[in-house]
């Protein structure tokens, strides 16, 4: 029974998102365009030997391009449940036999729909045009940002259960996400951090989520990662535990 | 059968503020009750009790035999709630939201497009939340609390911001709710509203229910008064109306008079004795006291204020 409520919501909240002006070409079709020009745009005239050699090129731009889209999802998140409380629309939501945690995950199957399709179409459009794409394992790698934009994601919850408006969902949120890319290990290698600033970066969820995407871009095994696959999923625990106890409906 | 909603000496606070205090009353089968009361006096507190989104400090509450907060769930299978300043989302379809709410009940009971139909809503079926207007969210909001088929239907602050057409088609609506047997709990600011549809209300006023009863009782006991207003060239008229029994007061202003008593009889009285004297009229009003009144006179302040 709820789980066909589930199903109905997501299917909604889908269509509803694609009907927002710039929806599906903010979140799929801006991202894939960048991730082309700026691959060919580096990568011009490079011999393939050397593209190997750029480990910027090679791995460190199509892990940036996936790690933003995991954060703009998880700002839209926070942006839409926002407006939705603002808005009374969770509170008449909540008015049913639906659970809370149903609200939620609908919500939270929709973005992680909208990350694979992005990622799914960036790889499909780079194996033609960007040649690191290539020898990339694209299913695992679909797998690992799942796994991290669904990790991110219940930071986001947190955000939202947090921010008193609409108003201040999205800079709060920009705040506190896009920091962490600058710590995540992805311009520069965690272990070459000062001390400081690397205990910083071992407590930010996204540095786990950039060591694994990394990690299986280049086509390591999932055991070697599982330490930060554990970490993911502990970020998680913790988050939803955490915006359970403090989410407010109106 | 007993009644079906019970609210026994509920009290809620926020924070310093007490919203509703002491409030006890039954609502009954079949029955429209209304909880009326100005902007802020604890009808939307307290309705939101009864319909498990809030938790009462102290008191208890019981609706259809169960309690609101500890079976939330089981409860909402069994109401229908529409909410004072709901939305949906913006660009939900209107039969998507019917659709999405018929699956999220555990009894299949109403056919969504027909209810859509009976509320005027086929024609905007394919339309988007955002662009309804006023009216057509209402009847919207009133399709959804009723998707469930119900045994209790709640309609918060329901025709507030509404054009008079529109507020009379959705009383009907709502006398509509009642002949299927349904019981209807509403709030409303609005007086006139109360008396065309409530079998009974309650009058709140800062969290606490000053009265219970028919609209028609509650006039009856606390404005009893009644008034006359005629008008007449006659020039004895003015000692044959002070010689109407239990007549209080007679003004006169050139040719009008006003008559008044407090005493259901009075109109009779006075046609009896404009006949009986062979006084011709030229005017013939006569004042009833309303809720308006009833209100105004146990609260010291009109409901508008």
């Amino acid at each position: 029974m709820m789980l066909r409520g589930l199903w109905k919501l997501t299917w909604i909240e889908l269509k509803i998102f694609l009907r927002e002006p710039l929806g599906a070409v903010g979140t799929i079709v801006v991202p894939v365009l960048v991730f082309l020009v700026v691959g060919r745009l580096l990568g011009r005239g490079l011999a393939p030997s050397a593209l190997a050699a750029n480990t910027f090129i090679g791995v460190g731009l199509p892990v940036l391009a996936s790690v933003l889209i995991a954060v703009s999802s998880v700002l839209s998140l926070v942006t839409i449940i926002s407006i939705y409380r603002e808005g009374g629309i969770l509170k008449r939501l909540r008015a049913t036999p639906l659970r809370p945690q149903t609200i939620l995950s609908a919500h939270v199957v929709v973005k992680l729909l909208l990350t694979a399709a992005t990622l799914g179409l960036m790889l499909l459009a780079g194996k033609r045009y960007y040649p690191v794409c290539v020898h990339a394992p694209l299913f695992g790698f679909t797998i690992a940002l799942l796994i991290s934009t669904w990790s991110v994601l219940s930071i986001g919850f947190l955000i939202a259960s947090i921010v008193p408006t609409a108003r201040f969902a999205q800079p709060i949120g920009a705040f506190i996400m896009y920091p962490m890319i600058a710590f995540s290990g992805l311009f520069v290698p965690v272990v070459l951090l000062p001390p400081a600033m690397r205990a910083v970066a071992r407590v930010l969820p996204l540095t786990y989520a950039v060591s694994l995407l990394e990690g299986i871009w280049k086509g390591d095994a999932w055991s070697s990662h599982l330490g930060d696959v554990a970490a993911l999923v502990v970020v998680f625990v913790i988050c939803t535990a955490i915006s359970a106890k403090v989410f407010r409906w109106e | 059968m007993g009644p079906v909603i019970q609210v026994v000496g509920v009290r809620k606070t926020y924070g310093a503020t007490v919203a509703v205090d002491e409030v006890s009353f039954e609502v009954k089968d079949g029955e429209i009750f209304g909880l009326i009361g100005p902007n802020g006096a604890g009808k939307t507190t307290t309705m939101e009790c009864i319909e498990g989104l809030r938790k009462p400090d102290r008191g208890s509450i019981s609706v259809l035999g169960l309690d609101p907060f500890r079976d939330v769930y089981k409860l909402q299978d069994r109401i229908g709630v529409q909410l004072q300043q709901a939305q949906l989302q913006k660009r939900i379809k209107v039969w998507e939201a019917a659709d999405l709410w018929a699956s999220l009940y555990q009894k299949k009971a109403i056919d969504a497009e027909r209810l859509l139909k009976q509320l005027g809503l086929t024609e905007k079926r394919d339309a988007w939340f955002m662009n309804l207007s006023g009216g057509q969210k209402q009847r919207l909001f009133i399709a959804l609390a009723l998707i469930n088929d119900p045994e209790v239907v709640f309609l918060d602050e329901l025709t507030t911001g509404l054009d008079p057409q529109s507020r009379r088609a959705i009383w009907e609506l709502v006398r509509g709710i009642r002949e299927r047997g349904k019981t209807v709990f509403l709030t409303t600011h609005l007086m006139e509203e109360a008396e065309r549809l409530c079998d009974r209300v309650a009058i709140i006023e800062h969290g606490r229910i000053i009265d219970i009863d028919r609209p028609e009782n509650l006039v009856k006991r606390h404005c009893p008064e009644r008034t006359v207003i005629l008008a007449t060239d006659d020039p004895a008229a003015e000692e044959r109306f002070r010689a109407i029994p239990r007549v209080e007061a007679v003004n006169r202003s050139d040719s009008q008079f006003t008559i008044r008593g407090r005493n259901d009889d009075l109109v009779t009285e006075v046609i009896h004795c404009l006949s009986e004297n062979r006084i011709r009229v030229t005017d013939f009003r006569t004042i009833l006291p309303n809720l308006e009144d009833v209100f105004l006179k146990l609260t010291g302040h009109s409901i508008r204020d």
